[in-house]
């Protein structure tokens, strides 16, 4: 019998630009081992929460994700406010519901446009991402930046929404939804994309509950978990959500899923506009929050976020905590790739719409000879990878460690 | 759906003379939002020191200085826009009105150290 292949896809550009590792172990063509390997973007961001005020910590804490910003923001603001027992003024609270949908409207829009690329479809990669363009524009209008809106504040919003602004919103609203009836009948009809993406990447329902699986994937798993249902937060205790379910359980499911939401957040954007109450869009809250712990969920495009926040009665957070939903999909990465050809491995890695970075928390390394764990710095790290490349006959002579990463 | 050259055919048609969805830059116009967060300005003759911005700034980009005397005070703001990340918090922390947000985006620059400015 042929010996099996290992092969190491990543870190570098593993179907999406972010980097993480993937050996896979072929057996012919077949994937018979999946080893997924994250780590390669911590960024500190829990650590740099602890020295900083909440205020400022909301701004770091909206980068966790370069798509799902807002979230990330909202749950933390909402951390924050249950432990000052506050509560936002409804406009505020509509405000952060509509500014999530819009955000849902883009990061399904954006991976709709990536799986077209993974498997061959760039034209959809073309009409998705021009549609996407315009929902970003909003979103930049409402919140001041394409990426990281900054609307959110400790007890309410920034920024109010003007009636200029809620027209222009609903005219792009109207295209989106215009051209996702496209998009929804290219999923269910197109034969060439049902076959592409059919029966590959599968979890079903019960391992989707046992790997956790959250959002999209276990949706479209047929497990009914979208927190704004089953534990509203925000608006969404009025603003009437139905949670989107597919019975399919691989990618095409994954794929249903996602344009049948868009479609729903259009729904949830025009009830926002419609019924937005008036009065104020923010509250104060005081610098200095009271001791305790608070735990908060939300429904992020990709599934469900969960924030810890714990205090000690001072103005800086004691311990923050950020469990982005990539995480909790990781875990069934191994299960979904095993069996499956090597050429559908980028598009199941891109199904569960993967953000790396979100992920990679800390690096620990364990030495398994001893037991023992340490951690790297900055420096080490450095050396250990010049040394690295040295062994295996690399001239890296011209290379200076310097003595600290940052130049000012 | 989707069915037969015709569909195709249309489809290209309207294409070709649809207005581009991306714009020329950088040399055509740039739209931006006025709304835009973009590079902070400064009215000195606003600012009382209070250094409220300063201590909410969540990167540590501004710094405020006397450089009048203590009878005639003249603030002056420093901004490193290579540390700022345009979330304005300044500007909210701001009572007295004297920082404001500017749509103006276009700062790269190829040395660091010109993009520490006094305002
Ligand atoms: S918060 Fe306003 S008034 Fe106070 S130092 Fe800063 S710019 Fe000046
Ligand atoms: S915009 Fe934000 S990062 Fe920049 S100076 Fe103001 S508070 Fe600091």
């Amino acid at each position: 019998m042929a010996k099996n292949v290992v092969i190491p896809i990543g870190p570098q550009h593993p179907s999406l630009k972010e980097p993480a590792c993937f050996t896979i172990t072929l057996e012919g063509e077949k994937v018979v081992n999946a080893v997924v390997g994250t780590g390669y973007n911590h960024r500190g961001l829990e650590k740099a929460c602890e020295a900083r005020s909440y205020l400022q910590d909301i701004y770091i804490i909206e980068r966790v994700c370069g798509i799902c910003s807002h979230i990330h923001s909202t749950t933390f603001c909402q951390s924050v406010e249950e432990l000052a027992g506050v509560e936002i003024p409804r406009r505020a609270a509509y405000i952060r519901t509509l500014m999530a949908e819009l955000e849902r409207l883009h990061s399904h829009l954006l991976w709709l446009g990536i799986a077209g690329h993974e498997v061959g479809f760039d034209t959809l990669l073309m009409y998705s991402w021009r549609d996407r363009e315009l929902v970003l524009d909003i979103l930049a209008m409402l919140g001041g930046n394409r990426v990281n809106y900054g609307i959110n504040t400790l007890g309410g919003v920034r920024r109010d929404v003007t009636p200029e602004q809620i027209e222009k919103i609903r005219k792009v609203v109207d295209i989106v939804e215009e051209r996702n009836k496209y998009y929804v009948q290219l999923a269910l009809s197109e034969t060439t994309l049902a076959a592409r993406l059919g029966g590959i990447g599968k979890l079903s329902h019960d391992d989707a509950i046992k790997f956790g699986a959250v959002g999209p994937v276990s949706r479209a798993a047929e497990v009914a978990d979208d927190i704004r249902v089953t534990d509203p937060y925000s608006a969404y205790d009025e603003v009437p959500v139905t949670a989107i379910t597919d019975n399919h359980a691989d990618v095409f499911g994954r794929t249903v899923v996602r344009v049948l939401e868009i479609m729903e957040s259009v729904k949830m954007i025009r009830f926002c506009l419609d019924n937005l109450p008036d009065g104020d869009i923010a509250v104060k809250v005081p610098r200095k929050i009271p001791e305790g712990e608070a735990f908060v969920r939300t429904e992020a495009p990709r599934g469900e976020d969960a924030h810890y926040v714990r205090s000690n009665g001072t103005d800086k957070p004691d311990r923050v905590r950020v469990r982005a939903a990539s995480e909790a999909n990781w875990h069934g990465m191994k299960h979904m790739l095993e069996g499956d050809y090597l050429a559908d491995v980028p598009i199941i890695i891109a199904a569960i719409d993967p953000c790396y970075s979100c992920t990679d928390r800390a690096i620990v390394l364990d030495n398994h000879d001893t037991g023992k764990q340490s951690v790297i710095d900055w420096r080490t790290l450095r050396e250990y990878s010049i040394n690295w490349y040295k062994a295996r006959g690399i001239d890296t002579g011209k290379i200076k460690i310097a003595d600290s990463h940052l130049i000012f | 759906m989707m069915k037969g050259p015709g569909k195709i055919t249309g489809e290209v048609l309207r294409h070709v003379f649809a207005k581009p969805a991306t714009i020329s830059y950088p040399k055509g116009e740039l739209v931006i939002d006025k709304n835009y967060r973009g590079k902070i300005d400064f009215d000195a003759s606003k600012c009382i020191g209070c250094k409220l911005c300063v201590r909410d700034c969540p990167a540590n980009a501004i710094s405020i200085e006397n450089i009048g005397t203590k009878e005639d005070k003249k603030m002056q703001l420093t901004l490193n826009y290579a540390h700022c990340i345009f979330c304005c918090q300044c500007v909210d922390s701001c009572n007295k009105d004297a920082i404001s947000f500017s749509p103006d985006i276009e700062l790269a620059g190829i040395n660091r150290k010109d993009m520490i400015v006094k305002l």
